[in-house]
């Protein structure tokens, strides 16, 4: 490869250097060193592919390696403008660059400066600004992508503007059209090239042999529902120290018993992969205690359940049943004299599809309340704290607020906890009953319960 | 006042020194609109020193319920800082290295409590690992460029707070700083603030060594930022703060600590994978509210140390509301405060709820007045007419005989409470695990009930009893050794004679012949009636067989023994856990007003506005206001009238016709004749008083204006009269 470069100009120990460290994106690599002149370059080059493909990490590593002037900025840091305008000079021009710029400066600025500054240090080379995350710059100004993709020409100096970006291009294309970027993609890393990425960081006192081995195994089990290359990596050292120890004990040597004691141990890391529930300290702790109990493993989302106040339990399953059964019928189930309806058109047609498909519906607080009083068991008194309590739960995020117009009148809300959570609830306010959603309505097939 | 100046204009006075009014002090707040004036202040003495104690005793109980978790954090936030100074040595936390570290810490839904535990938090952050700690709320956080004013939040606190420590070495310091102002507020000034005070710490301990850098401080402290209400948060800004972070983690050793009211998997809620990713999050679990509401009530209710009761009443009080409302041990020690302010305020007597050495001066130095009051003391009155006709005459007549007889009472009283407590928690020991607690579960529930009438006298001690009967040796004795465990603690004279009586009791247990008799008999006769298969009804007639046989059976000397132990803890029952209404000076200590502590501490804002707008002789006190069945006077409040006429509407009110009822009532309230042709006539005066009182009930949220009939207004309340 490195001699496939060569007639680019860079010395051949550099560039060996370089491929060495940018596995398996050779291609790409080299497509970048070519279109990185000397004298004059491509004015934008668009960058996209999955997370964890090499893009940023390619790019820097030429940039770095062969010393190059550039850039590097992240969109998501630059809550402003001149934020962004500000790192570029300053990592471009030094420390005193930033300065020249106003207060909160506008594109003609940045350009009007950056001009001044590229007078008194003209560049041999190419310069390189790097935008990573460059989905951003959409919601910014809007001259602020268009201004970017063809800077080349607005500052009159030899220099390349890179996008870094998750999504394709077609999704950035402004509609008033603009200087179309060169595009390059980053496509997944296959199979082969994770197990060759990942054998790489092996452990200093084992041989590469087995951690490639190791990795192998690790591949096999995750690599149907994670070809995330950072996952995989967080696996690999979440694991790697159960998969020695019959080594470290002098048990074992052979892989294949080795796989043999690790297989089980992966399948259950398979539940809760993506989740990152627990840190890696944890895992390790939680498979020593395991061994002694033999328990489930336990993570984050185990402890699902909340402690909460008598009257707030109320006041959750009551917006759960305002937020999934029709106002029609609260009528029916919650007053004890309710007349008779008619059970064939008691539900029209669009209210027998299970409420629990449509998602959560917005109600009112009077419906709230009156619903809350008919559930709770004793008379409670509308003190101030109930309705402390209504609020203190939109704080927790188990209700949502609906709306922002008429919010001292008639203030909406949703109900944001799933099923499981209010049925846990009602085990703990209805501990004879199993829980009133069951007993009151599984007879009468409303939408609520039938997902019961 | 008098200037010399020749013109016109505006001057300055200063208000002279002896001018200036002086600020009420919280004394007297206290003493104004006592009772009682004379010992007021030496109520307010006693009502503080008793809530300094009371306050020290429940912040070091609290510090103490905090530790565990917090020595844990912050073993683990040591670790990770350790981590990131030995670098790439390590080949798990090589592989880590790009994660923040993270501790998740669940404290419970009780979120007023949590500003304390955050608070300990950080300062012993700040005492032993690192200065810079940076704690931030959502409030403070929100708006619309809010991940703008997060960051700004972090960089003002944690560079405001290291000029404030360097100033005095380097005041140059100061000019960089505003300097810095001018630059942007991003994490790269902060990487360049976090370089400069590294690299002078370390040259600065070089050189002398520092007071504020601890011994264990290391080179490069970790920079420690608290999210104290992880849930309010803008999941948005959290995630961008959490990416922008992330790109610094090789130069800064950033670390997080989540304050999280509901469940660990909020986070899973709030930050998707990508960014989760970025974390290396660890979980610590809080005591749970109710256990730490059970030890505040253990060591500050439970105990005869505080002179201070509560009865029965005010405690359920305090305790629904934190069961039904808010689970907060602060409220809860709020409500005690505010009980022991009312009771000091309120009674006169108080000035004897003190420490027994000074209540007893305190009780000769009575006035007459307050030898008054106390002969008028339900309990006192009563405690007269048990005595002896001569002795009653003394009491209602000679001031020094009462005072006498106070002391002598005081001291009873003393002495009940250091034998009750003891007592109680022996009781709750042994009916704690019985089956489904016929006593409670918890011994706040068995101290109400205690409070309440004689506890021995309730179906639920007796059904206790009866279990108790059938307790198994070993957990009997266990339970009886605990007992005496408490009563060891105990110095009064009755508690130390019930305690050599139980330890007489327990060396009996032990005794080995005891063992064989009770265990062989026990195995045949249970055994044999439960193996076979049956139903209901001829279960419960083997088991009244059994129960009829074993009456008749001899008792085996373990039952012989375990009747004893149960005899003699009902006897210590009954001696000591009477409710403290049978003591005479009860009044004294014990604050009973629950009606107003409820309306205190749980208002009812909803009720008070109807309660004022249907009956405004309830606030206003005005004798023809007074009105009987509901009916509102006709000489009431504009708003009442209005108020009262419009519950007889439907859902849609016609304005008209209102305004028409209107007007016919205030004319019968002006004494007009109602024969007489303007009678209910609309003038502009009332015109103008109806259309105010109708803004006004639009304003308390009565009704609202519609568009869907002209002229009318729509209810927002529903119901009538």
């Amino acid at each position: 490869m490195a001699a496939q470069l060569q007639h680019l100009g860079y010395e051949d120990e550099k560039l060996q250097r370089v491929m060495e460290r940018l596995p398996c994106r050779d291609v790409q690599a080299s497509m970048l060193l070519a279109l990185m002149g000397e004298q004059c370059s491509y004015p934008s080059i668009f960058i996209y592919g999955h997370r964890a493909t090499g893009k940023s990490h390619v790019i820097h590593t030429l940039l770095k390696e062969l010393e190059l002037p550039y850039a590097t900025v992240s969109c998501v840091e630059c809550v402003s403008v001149g934020l962004l305008f500000e790192q570029v000079l300053l990592s471009l021009f030094g420390s005193d660059s930033a300065s020249l710029l106003s207060r909160s400066p506008s594109l003609s600025d940045f350009v009007r400066v950056y001009k001044q500054l590229c007078v008194q240090a003209s560049a041999k080379q190419t310069r390189y600004i790097v935008l990573d995350r460059a989905e951003l710059l959409r919601d910014m100004e809007a001259n602020l992508l268009p201004a970017f993709l063809r800077l080349q020409e607005l500052v009159e100096d030899n220099v390349t503007v890179i996008l870094l970006s998750e999504i394709v291009w077609d999704k950035f294309r402004p509609n008033t059209g603009c200087f179309e970027p060169l595009l390059l993609h980053f496509p997944d890393y296959s199979k082969g090239e994770l197990q060759q990425i990942l054998s790489e960081d092996s452990h200093p006192s084992y041989s590469p042999e087995l951690y490639s081995a190791f990795i192998n195994i690790l591949l096999g089990v995750f690599y149907s529902v994670c070809r995330d290359l950072r996952e995989l990596r967080h696996l690999a050292a979440l694991h790697f120290s159960k998969f020695v120890e019959p080594l470290e004990q002098g048990k074992e040597s052979d892989t294949h018993k080795l796989w043999r004691n690790i297989e089980p141990h992966l399948k259950k890391a398979m539940q809760t992969v993506y989740l990152r529930e627990v840190s890696s300290v944890q895992w390790e702790q939680q498979l020593q205690m395991e061994e002694k109990e033999a328990g489930v493993v336990r993570g984050l989302s185990a402890h699902a359940h909340v402690e909460l106040p008598y009257y707030s339990k109320f006041l959750l399953i009551a917006a759960y049943l305002a937020s999934y059964n029709p106002a029609r019928t609260d009528k029916r189930f919650f007053l004890k004299h309710h007349g008779k309806i008619k059970k064939t058109n008691f539900l029209k047609k669009h209210e027998k599809t299970s409420n629990h498909l449509l998602g959560p519906k917005p109600f009112p607080l009077d419906r709230l309340l009156a619903i809350f009083y008919s559930v709770v068991d004793s008379r409670v008194a509308p003190t101030a704290s109930v309705f402390c309590q209504i609020s203190s739960l939109v704080t927790l995020q188990l209700l949502n607020q609906v709306g922002h117009d008429d919010q001292l009148d008639a203030p909406k809300y949703k109900c944001a906890v799933s099923l499981d959570f209010i049925l846990t609830i009602s085990r703990c306010v209805y501990p004879m009953l199993y829980c009133p959603l069951v007993t009151d309505w599984n007879h009468c097939q409303t939408p609520a319960s039938a997902a019961l | 006042e008098m200037t010399s100046s020749v013109s016109k204009g505006c001057f300055v006075f200063k208000p002279s020194a002896n001018k200036r009014r002086k600020t009420p002090t919280v004394e007297d707040y206290f003493t104004h609109g006592c009772e009682d004036t004379e010992n007021s202040k030496l109520r307010f003495r006693n009502c503080q020193t008793l809530w300094e104690k009371m306050k020290a005793d429940t912040e070091l109980l609290q510090d103490e319920l905090n530790r565990k978790i917090l020595d844990s954090l912050l073993a683990f936030i040591r670790k990770s800082v350790s981590t990131f100074q030995r670098g790439t040595d390590d080949w798990a936390s090589r592989m880590r290295a790009h994660e923040i570290p993270t501790a998740a810490l669940v404290l419970g839904v009780n979120v007023p409590d949590h500003d304390m535990t955050f608070q300990c938090l950080s300062d012993q952050l700040q005492q032993s690992v690192t200065p810079f700690v940076v704690s931030v709320q959502a409030t403070e956080c929100a708006g619309q460029s809010s991940l703008n004013h997060m960051l700004q939040r972090v960089l003002e606190r944690l560079m405001g707070t290291s000029v404030s420590v360097d100033n005095e070495e380097e005041p140059e310091q100061r000019s960089t700083n505003v300097n810095q102002k001018r630059v942007h507020c991003s994490l790269i000034t902060l990487c360049n603030w976090y370089k400069t005070v590294t690299k002078k710490a370390a040259s600065g301990t070089a050189r002398k060594k520092r007071t504020s850098v601890g011994k264990d401080m290391q080179q490069h402290p970790p920079i420690v930022v608290i999210f104290k209400d992880l849930e309010a948060f803008n999941p948005k800004v959290l995630q961008d703060f959490i990416l922008i972070c992330s790109r610094y983690v090789e130069q800064l050793p950033l670390m997080f600590v989540f304050g999280i009211a509901t469940s660990p998997s909020t986070i899973q809620h709030m930050l998707p994978h990508s960014v989760s990713s970025l974390l290396g999050i660890e979980l610590f679990q809080s005591l749970s509210c109710t256990q730490h509401l059970a030890s505040v009530i253990d060591k500050v209710i439970l105990t005869s140390q505080f002179p201070f009761k509560l009865n029965g009443k005010v405690l359920q009080v305090l305790v629904s509301i934190f069961l039904y409302h808010d689970f907060s041990v602060r409220n809860f020690i709020n409500g005690l405060q505010l009980a022991l302010l009312e009771h000091f305020h309120s009674q006169p007597l108080s000035v004897l709820c003190c420490k027994e050495a000074a209540a007893l001066v305190h009780a000769t130095e009575l006035s007459h007045r307050d030898v008054e009051r106390l002969q008028q003391l339900p309990s006192f009155m009563r405690y007269v007419e048990e005595q002896g006709p001569q002795e009653q005459v003394e009491l209602l007549t000679s001031d020094d005989h009462v005072k006498e007889v106070c002391q002598k009472l005081l001291k009873d009283l003393c002495k009940y409470h250091k034998n009750y407590y003891p007592t109680l928690r022996c009781l709750h020991i042994l009916t704690a695990s019985l089956p489904k607690y016929p006593l409670g579960k918890q011994i706040r529930e068995l101290h109400i009930s205690c409070l309440e009438k004689n506890v021995w006298e309730n179906d639920e001690y007796v059904s206790a009893m009866q279990l108790l009967r059938m307790m198994a040796k070993d957990e009997l004795t266990s339970a009886l050794q605990k007992c005496a465990e408490i009563l060891k603690s105990v110095k009064t004279k009755k508690m130390r004679a019930a305690l050599l009586q139980l330890d007489n009791l327990l060396s009996k247990f032990d005794q080995p012949d005891l063992v064989e008799n009770a265990a062989g008999e026990d195995l045949t006769s249970t055994g044999k009636g439960l193996q076979k298969k049956t139903d209901l009804f001829q279960l419960q007639k083997t088991l009244l067989e059994m129960k009829t046989s074993r009456r008749t059976k001899k008792m085996s000397q373990f039952e012989i023994l375990r009747d004893q132990a149960l005899e003699f803890i009902d006897s210590l029952v009954r001696s000591h856990l009477a409710p403290p209404e049978s003591q005479p000076l009860y009044e004294v200590c014990y604050y009973s007003s629950s009606a107003v502590l409820r309306r205190h501490l749980n208002a009812t804002p909803r009720t008070s506005i109807q309660t004022a707008l249907s009956n405004p002789y309830h606030y206003l006190k005005v004798n023809n206001l007074r009105a009987e069945d509901g009916t509102v006077s006709n000489a009431a409040p504009d708003i009442c009238i209005v108020y009262k006429l419009h519950l007889e509407c439907g859902r849609l009110i016609n304005l008209y016709d209102w305004l028409e009822a209107y007007a016919t009532v205030v004319s019968a309230a002006e004494g007009k004749d109602p024969d007489s042709a303007d009678f209910g006539k609309v003038d502009e005066l009332k015109h103008a008083r109806f259309i105010q009182a109708v803004s006004e009930l639009e304003f308390l949220g009565f009704i609202k204006s519609t568009k869907q009939k002209t002229d009318h207004v729509s209810r927002l309340t529903w119901g009538g009269c």
